[in-house]
């Protein structure tokens, strides 16, 4: 039945909580999820055929924000969220789309599914995607065959993308449950929800990059440019060099660098300034 | 999104259908003299033809044809599915009223009766049908208080124009069909142009920044695509040829669906006789030119949400 099933106080909601500050976006998720997925509930997902280009649940976008020296380069996987009112389900003429009552997945019955592809048109995050070898509609079953699998170690448990990212953006957890890793998490990094003014209520969460460093502590606050850290590290080390000159140990400023910008004074400086000048141009 | 031939047809075949059986049963409600069996049951044919070739149309979109039964299961909760049942059900009045018709040359109060249920049977399904689209909150051009009425003035154009044709081809002249197809005629004439204006008003409700929620960091532009090809999503949702030439297509339905019909029928209205059979003719085929053009651009102008990952900046 394509109607939503009653949701209860303490709701199991399983989902994804992904952190875009850490993603490295090397689609390894998206590459673990087709390995796992070809031969799992909703496989084979179809794929360099003649008249198909591939289904895939998960694809990993990268977006640039903002201008100048304050933009972000973010990358973003984009899959199923689970939705909490998933307008894909109650679209669905036949009930072959439906959301588990036990812990809020939202799946495609294969057997029923006849292919009109409303459910796609309803769903604003492109999580379905059709498969033209089956004639029917496929999307992320958050591994539904390989978190409940009994057969697998209990840390194995866990979806292909969780697993196998290695820069561990990717979290999976119980997000009903508000004292969960990842519903703590979400409360920690400020997580939000994708398209809001939809009002589907999507289940996953994205946690937002962290604040940039800035890496120097004087002068403009928002901006870095080569010049400045070079100028400092010179500046630097001329009073270190004249604190071992006059023999006065602890003359040498302290404050002026961010240990984690390894920049190479003296020749290097030149260096540095030789090529924000080639680059400005 | 992409417009899909077989969604065309079937939206724009069963709604004259529709129309053309709303038409019948509300003009034969007080059996008037010009309505005689030869004309009754062509009409009713026709109008069920057109129903039936609008659905069976509709299936050639699916995946899994062999499956399309399953699609009467979920009218809880899906206006495709309440679509379905609504056809299947409008067939009872619509094809009994058929059978009163064969059954005698001048059927009594139970075609009446018939037909007083035909008329809320075949206006639930065009309604059904407009809110499989008009439902989508994810395509802002659907999602429109006009989408509805739009639908229904289509319908009802298309039909009264089939009907006044049919009426001058067998002989007699209604000039109250004509005057139904003047007045559905201006009423989808003076929605789509309000619809329009509607649409192309800038929305900015659903952006690039809402949709990757990254905007606190400024304007979102897409640095690299998922994958180099287009993929399923990209090919049915961000179908982009027709909005090129939006203006062209608009201004051919403006000219086709409803300038056209329109002065042909005041045309046959005037004149009568064979040009005026020859111009309720010419009204019919140059509406179903346009009613094409305009179903065609309903999809073509629609943006979904999803381009928004891939690029676009507002939808």
């Amino acid at each position: 039945m394509t109607c939503l099933p009653e949701s209860v106080p303490g709701q199991k909601k399983l989902g994804l909580v992904i952190d875009l500050d850490t993603c490295v976006g090397c689609h390894a998720c998206a590459v673990n999820c087709k390995e796992w997925n070809a031969s799992g509930h909703s496989g084979p997902l179809s794929d360099f055929q003649s008249k198909s280009d591939g289904v895939w649940f998960n694809r990993v976008h990268t977006f640039e924000a903002g201008r100048g020296e304050t933009s972000r380069t973010v990358h973003f996987p984009r899959s199923c969220l689970h939705c909490e009112e998933p307008a894909c389900v109650t679209v669905c003429p036949t009930g072959a789309s439906y959301k588990r009552a036990e812990d809020g997945i939202v799946l495609v019955n294969a057997e029923t599914c006849i292919g009109c592809k409303l459910c796609s048109w309803a769903c604003p995050y492109g999580a379905r995607e059709f498969d033209e070898e089956d004639g029917v509609m496929k999307k992320c079953t958050l591994c539904v065959d390989k978190i409940y699998n009994d057969n697998l170690p209990e840390a194995d448990r866990q979806p292909a993308c969780v697993s196998t990212c290695p820069a561990s953006a990717r979290h999976f957890g119980d997000l009903g449950d508000p004292n969960s890793d990842v519903s703590r998490l979400v409360a920690e990094r400020g997580g939000y929800d994708l398209m809001p003014e939809m009002g589907y209520r999507p289940v996953n969460k994205y946690l937002p990059p962290r604040p940039k460093k800035t890496g120097c502590s004087s002068g403009s606050e928002d901006t870095i440019s080569l010049i400045n850290l070079a100028e400092k590290r010179a500046e630097k080390q001329r009073a270190e060099a004249l604190a071992v000159k006059i023999g006065a140990k602890d003359a040498a400023p302290t404050e002026l660098l961010a240990d984690d910008y390894p920049v190479g004074g003296g020749k290097g400086a030149a260096f540095l300034r030789w090529a924000d000048r080639m680059l400005s141009r | 999104m992409h417009p899909a031939f077989s969604v065309i047809v079937f939206t724009t075949a069963s709604g004259a259908g529709y129309g053309l059986l709303a038409w019948f049963a509300l003009f034969s409600l007080s059996s008037p003299s010009w309505i005689d069996r030869p004309l009754a049951l062509t009409t009713l044919i026709f109008g069920l033809a057109l129903v039936c070739a609008g659905l069976g149309s509709s299936t050639l979109h699916l995946g899994r044809p062999e499956r399309a039964w399953r699609a009467l299961s979920q009218w809880r909760s899906s206006w495709l599915s309440r679509e379905g049942v609504a056809a299947i059900v409008a067939f009872a009045p619509t094809g009994l009223l058929a059978l009163c018709w064969m059954a005698s040359p001048s059927p009594g109060v139970l075609a009446q009766v018939l037909a007083l249920l035909t008329i809320p049977a075949a206006l639930a399904t065009t309604y059904c049908t407009a809110m499989i689209y008009g439902s989508l909150k994810t395509i802002r051009q659907w999602r429109h208080p006009l989408t509805v009425p739009n639908y229904f003035a289509l319908s009802l154009l298309t039909g009264a124009l089939l009907f006044s044709a049919m009426t001058r081809l067998f002989g007699t002249e209604a000039l109250g069909v004509e005057l139904a197809a003047l007045v559905a005629g201006s009423a989808a004439f003076a929605l789509k142009h309000f619809y329009w204006r509607g649409i192309d008003a800038p929305s900015r409700v659903s952006t690039a920044e809402t949709a990757t929620g990254l905007g606190r960091f400024g304007e979102v532009r897409l640095f690299e695509a998922p994958h180099t090809e287009e993929n399923y999503l990209m090919r049915e949702m961000g179908f982009a040829i027709a909005r090129k030439h939006v203006a062209k297509l608009r201004l051919l339905t403006v000219l086709t669906l409803f300038v056209g019909p329109l002065v042909s029928t005041l045309l046959a209205m005037a004149v009568g006789g064979l040009f005026g059979t020859l111009f309720a003719v010419t009204a019919v085929v140059s509406a179903a030119v346009g009613v094409l053009a305009e179903r065609w651009l309903f999809f073509a102008e629609a943006k979904h949400v999803v381009t928004l990952f891939y690029g676009a900046k507002a939808a």
